[in-house]
């Protein structure tokens, strides 16, 4: 990866403003080359306009956006990616396999139809036209569209919203064949489990700015908290006396406690507690992990 | 568009790709707007009707009446096409994020514009067709094979300005609006430009703003080319339409390059 003499695409110090809303405030981005890349925050975090620069529908008021080292609106280095826009609705009356054949049609290299309609999952869609498919058809309309040019760099803005999980599986195992193939991918979503199935590094934005970016695992690790789950008759007032306690909660018939220290935690309660059942320790996912960001963040 | 063809010899394997993506992307238009009857229908089917029913059953032989009404009619039928391939459907897809996706994709430059002004060309060409159609028919229209020809011509070509003024509206109007817009330009326009009833049966003030209508010129160059009674000189009308159709492009190729 550090062989490579540029990123395959960079945001260099980019501010983006509209009106009095600051989208942008500075970020520094690099997305290398055969790496998923997952851009997490909330609602206004910045992610789609992000996106927007990169594939150079908008320009920074101020600092960069770079594909494969040229402006992102240059033809070549439109020629080496793929895009999934967020609220994208392609022509109702043209058919898939037509929306398909006018897509490859763009590149020098296309992946052939039948490669396509499998990766998008789309085999009995061919003939249909658009505004006849579901939502979840149309979302793996628009993903057979991305990915008919044999990209090298993929931009997936929340790919999978509408997907059933079904389809969701399928978009997934598509992706990582893509990525097995040596495509990079921008990946933004709601879905943190999606983050935590595909990506290699997670950035995560709010209010514009990078708050905290790393590998899955290094974004879990920042959030020392652990849950403990059991069965127990303590009072969930009592135990919410203790010290290393952070918070607890009641979950059906079970206690939830989060805590720093999970190991005095659990010895205490093994000991007032010897009737206690069902324990169940794990560790904060990366869920857990973004709220926690976030909310430091605001 | 000249650019482009102009850098790429025809050895080189991209023109062949590029002359490719052109075609395509007008044949794709074609049956996009072919298959949407909300444009089809009215564009393809009113100035017929609208020529059958003044240019021919309330115009009971009166030939220098149907003349003028076959060759202003024509204008009025390339309008359409023009005016709703552009306005209507550039709003629509720009509301709805599809010219986006066609910014990010790596289409040819200017295909998605060239590809719709093919398209109303090739609607301008059929709605002529019908109306010369029924011109010669039921309308009691006689040309010499050279003026059919050369109203053929301004047909098709004229409707260029109509595709620079819709695009106008289509990149600013909401897609919701955009129909009530364009028909508030389209059919005033066209009776303020003397397309139903000659300029002169009509007020002094109508008269004196009418050279401000694209229409308006539109019609004198199609009157022109049927040897009928005219105002003003080709290169006058042809000027107007040049010009007025670059300043159009020009103003709405920099508002789209501000909308994402």
């Amino acid at each position: 990866m550090n062989s490579l003499p540029y990123p395959v695409a960079r945001l260099a110090n980019a501010v983006k403003r509209y009106g009095q809303t600051q989208a942008l405030a500075g970020v520094d981005l690099e997305v290398h080359r055969g790496e998923v890349l997952a851009l997490l925050g909330p609602n206004g975090a910045g992610k789609t306009t992000a996106i927007s620069l990169l594939v150079g529908l908008q320009q920074a008021d101020t600092g960069s956006a770079s594909l494969f080292d040229s402006a992102p609106n240059a033809l070549a280095a439109r020629r080496r990616i793929g895009a999934m826009l967020q609220a994208t609705s392609l022509p109702e009356t043209l058919t898939v396999g037509e929306l398909i054949d006018l897509f490859r049609n763009y590149y020098a290299r296309p992946r052939t139809v039948a490669d396509v309609v499998a990766l998008a999952g789309i085999d009995d869609l061919l003939d249909c036209r658009y505004a006849k498919l579901s939502g979840g058809q149309q979302r793996r309309a628009q993903f057979a569209l991305a990915i008919c040019g044999r990209a090298e760099l993929l931009f997936l803005d929340e790919p999978t919203t509408g997907l059933d999980i079904d389809a969701r599986e399928t978009m997934w195992s598509a992706i990582r064949q893509l990525v097995a193939e040596g495509c990079a991918v921008v990946l933004t979503t709601h879905y943190l489990e999606e983050a935590e199935a595909l990506a290699d590094r997670v950035v995560v934005l709010a209010q514009g700015r990078i708050v905290a970016q790393g590998t899955v695992a290094e974004i879990r690790a920042r959030v020392a908290s652990r849950r403990i789950r059991c069965v127990t008759t303590l009072a969930d007032a009592a135990i919410a006396l203790w010290p290393e306690v952070r918070s607890v909660a009641r979950d059906g018939g079970r206690v939830e406690i989060v805590t720093d220290a999970a190991e005095m935690v659990v010895r205490q309660l093994l000991f007032e507690d010897a009737q206690l059942s069902e324990l169940e320790v794990r560790r904060a996912g990366l869920a857990e992990a973004f709220v926690e960001i976030t909310k430091e963040a605001a | 568009m000249n650019a482009t063809l102009a850098a790429s010899s025809a050895s080189d394997p991209a023109s062949f790709h590029a002359w490719r993506a052109y075609a395509l992307e007008a044949k794709y238009e074609f049956l996009r707007v072919l298959r949407t009857p909300a444009f089809a229908i009215p564009s393809l089917l009113f100035p017929p009707l609208f020529y059958l029913l003044f240019g021919v059953l309330l115009n009971r032989g009166n030939s220098a009446a149907a003349h003028y009404l076959f060759a202003t009619y024509s204008v009025f039928g390339v309008m359409a096409p023009g005016l709703f391939g552009f306005g209507v459907a550039v709003a629509i897809e720009r509301e709805r994020g599809w010219l986006a996706l066609k910014r990010v994709a790596p289409m040819p430059p200017g295909a998605y514009l060239v590809a719709k002004m093919l398209m109303a060309m090739a609607f301008a060409l059929i709605i002529y067709a019908m109306l010369a159609t029924m011109a010669a028919t039921l309308g009691g229209v006689r040309l010499d094979i050279a003026q059919w020809f050369a109203l053929g011509l301004i047909a098709t070509f004229g409707v260029l300005p109509f595709c620079a003024l819709g695009l106008l509206v289509g990149s600013r109007a909401n897609a919701a609006a955009s129909p009530a817009i364009v028909n508030f330009i389209y059919l005033p326009m066209a009776f303020l430009s003397g397309l139903w009833m000659p300029l002169s049966m009509l007020p002094q003030f109508i008269r004196d703003v009418a050279v401000f209508w694209p229409p308006y010129h539109l019609a004198q160059l199609a009157l022109a080319a049927i040897g009928r009674e005219h105002a003003g000189g080709a290169f006058g009308h042809l000027g107007f339409l040049a010009i007025f159709t670059i300043v159009c492009f020009a103003i709405a190729r920099r508002w789209l390059a501000r909308t994402a």
